[in-house]
């Protein structure tokens, strides 16, 4: 499938964003984070600032973004629809959260409760967009139950090495959550690896015998296709990552993306105060080029049946 | 609504049914396809650059060419000519997953239709057909795809005969049938019947309505009846004559 950067961006910004608001929800109202309203306005202008960019990005990606409220409307039948209602829901309970704990200096009570619904709201809207791509039965790399919780576990990691690193910005890194946040970056790497072992160069289900039903005459071979340049199916599906290519960007996502971010958090979890403030920064930075490149191979991997129709698994 | 309608028993389901056997692949039912669409009911099929060098632009009907069978022995494998349009499934997620409502398919027949005015060209459904039957009409903004003629199988202006799709009406080999497939009795599932005619990917669980009729069995030559590999190769003193004949032309022309 053709990476488009809108998605990409859109998927690791929201994934992130959310993955924050759900670990600042679940934990301030505990008093497990720092309570000031300057930490409050700073790191929840970080989380909704990335569902936000993530969400405007992912609507440039449409051909009538004017229209993009439509897509609220179906969330009886479609998982992208679900997503968009999820995402605006929980704009409700995170602005009487924010409005309590930045202005009034009060995150815990009942508004810890709505705290504690946007944390249960960000993630199901990242199981909703986890949801949009396994519930697709073109893309085998897709259709598996690898997906969801791969998903989960990113959006879970990077939302709290973001959590952690506010925190140390703020002089009230919190030991435990250090251990917790490389816990979940430890996770979310063996969640990958292992859908890459299972998944990452896997052709699709169905092959061009099954495809045009000729197999019962024996191979099936494309011996002329229909159109002399490319159409909209083979740049949109057809696309192929050089096998070179991805392997170096999953070095990329290996080193940036998991080792050096859980180095960083365990080694800002042994040096603390300024020192681990930077670390984190650093690791942050670290995350998101490997976030980014875990992504693009999360498409430029997927293979879609209509290959099928083009010479299979050896089309353009 | 993209929630698929209920199926009832007895329920039309209008679709084609394409003869693998027939087809010559002359692409005559992509060409009237796209004249009849490009001014009917999802007009226009847009095309960008259609005389550049790398021109682009919308189908709804594309003519793939195979081969088939042992390959590089000429006696045994089949050329078939595989015309692909959208199948009108009958659980398509096409369907399912567009968060519009753009999307739907039709109680009445099974004809699956996108509504362009409320259509967000998320481009979701096409990722969603595993035929490759959705294209996405870059210069609208809004996904296209076949609409079964919709605007001439019901359309009174047209004389009994025309009521067709464009495609269907075209084909110089008949090879391509219309009619109601949920109707046991009709001439297109007798045709299903007799031909033994089946879906594409039936592993994806989409039900496609529409039907390929597979290439009859062709008798296989006796090994010592085929012609020599060779057949038809000039021989040495053949392409001797022909030199010379070349040399000829040439100093008369000079
Ligand atoms: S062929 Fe594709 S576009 Fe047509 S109904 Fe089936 S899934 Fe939908
Ligand atoms: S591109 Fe249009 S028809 Fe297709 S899923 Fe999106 S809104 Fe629905």
């Amino acid at each position: 499938m053709h990476p488009a950067f809108s998605i990409i961006f859109f998927t690791t910004a929201s994934g992130a964003g959310y993955g924050l608001l759900f670990a600042l929800g679940l934990l301030v109202p505990l008093g497990l984070l720092p309570q000031g309203s300057g930490f409050g306005f700073v790191a929840l202008a970080v989380g909704l600032g990335l569902v936000t960019a993530g969400l405007l990005s992912s609507m440039l990606h449409l051909g009538h973004p004017e229209r993009a409220w439509r897509a609220l409307s179906q969330w009886r039948s479609s998982w992208l629809s679900r997503e968009g209602v999820m995402s605006l829901l929980t704009y409700a309970p995170a602005a009487v959260f924010g409005i309590a704990w930045v202005f009034f200096g009060e995150p815990g009570g009942v508004a810890g409760l709505f705290g504690w619904l946007m944390a249960a709201l960000a993630l199901v809207t990242v199981y909703c967009t986890a949801m949009i791509y396994a519930s697709l039965k073109t893309i085998r790399q897709w259709h598996n139950p690898y997906v969801p919780p791969n998903y989960l576990l990113l959006s879970l990691a990077s939302g709290l090495l973001l959590a952690n690193t506010l925190a140390a910005l703020f002089g009230g890194a919190r030991g435990w959550l250090l251990v917790l946040g490389a816990l979940a970056l430890a996770a979310a790497w063996v969640a990958k690896e292992a859908y890459w072992r299972a998944f990452g160069t896997a052709g699709p289900t169905a092959t061009p015998e099954s495809a045009t039903g000729l197999g019962r005459l024996g191979r099936v071979r494309l011996l002329e296709a229909p159109h002399s340049e490319e159409n909209y199916l083979l740049k949109e599906m057809g696309f192929r990552a050089g096998r070179e290519h991805a392997e170096r960007l999953r070095m990329i996502a290996r080193g940036a993306g998991f080792a050096a971010p859980l180095a960083l958090t365990l080694l800002a979890w042994l040096t603390g105060g300024v020192v681990a403030a930077v670390l984190l920064v650093v690791a942050v930075l670290a995350a998101a080029a490997g976030l980014i490149a875990e992504r693009w191979l999360f498409f430029a991997e997927a293979k879609h049946t209509v290959i099928n129709y083009y010479g299979g698994a050896r089309a353009a | 609504m993209t929630s698929l309608p209920e199926p009832m028993p007895g329920a039309k389901k209008l679709g084609l049914v394409i003869d693998l056997d027939t087809c010559v692949g002359c692409h005559a039912c992509a060409v009237a396809c796209k004249e009849w669409n490009t001014g009917g009911h999802m007009a226009p099929l847009t095309d960008l650059a259609a005389y550049g060098a790398d021109p682009d632009g919308v189908w709804f009907n594309r003519i793939h060419s195979f081969e088939a069978g042992e390959q590089g022995h000429g006696c045994t494998s089949r050329t078939v000519h595989f015309p692909k349009s959208c199948l009108h499934c009958e659980k398509p997620d096409c369907v399912t997953v567009c968060p519009t409502g753009a999307s739907y398919k039709r109680a009445e027949d099974g004809i699956v239709l996108v509504n362009e005015s409320l259509c967000i060209g998320c481009k979701l459904c096409s990722w969603a057909c595993p035929y490759g039957a959705r294209e996405f009409d870059e210069d609208v903004g809004v996904m296209k795809k076949c609409t079964l003629c919709i605007d001439r199988i019901y359309n009174p202006h047209l004389e009994a005969e025309e009521r067709v799709p464009a495609c269907v009406m075209v084909c110089p080999t008949s090879s391509r049938h219309f009619g109601d497939l949920g109707d046991p009795d009709s001439a297109v599932s007798t045709l299903v019947r007799d031909r033994r005619g089946y879906d594409l990917m039936p592993e994806m669980g989409y039900q496609p309505v529409n039907k390929y009729l597979p290439p009859r069995p062709r008798p296989v030559v006796p090994e010592d009846q085929r012609v020599a590999r060779n057949a038809g190769q000039p021989s040495r003193a053949e392409k001797g004559f022909a030199e010379l004949l070349r040399w000829v032309d040439k100093a008369l022309t000079r």
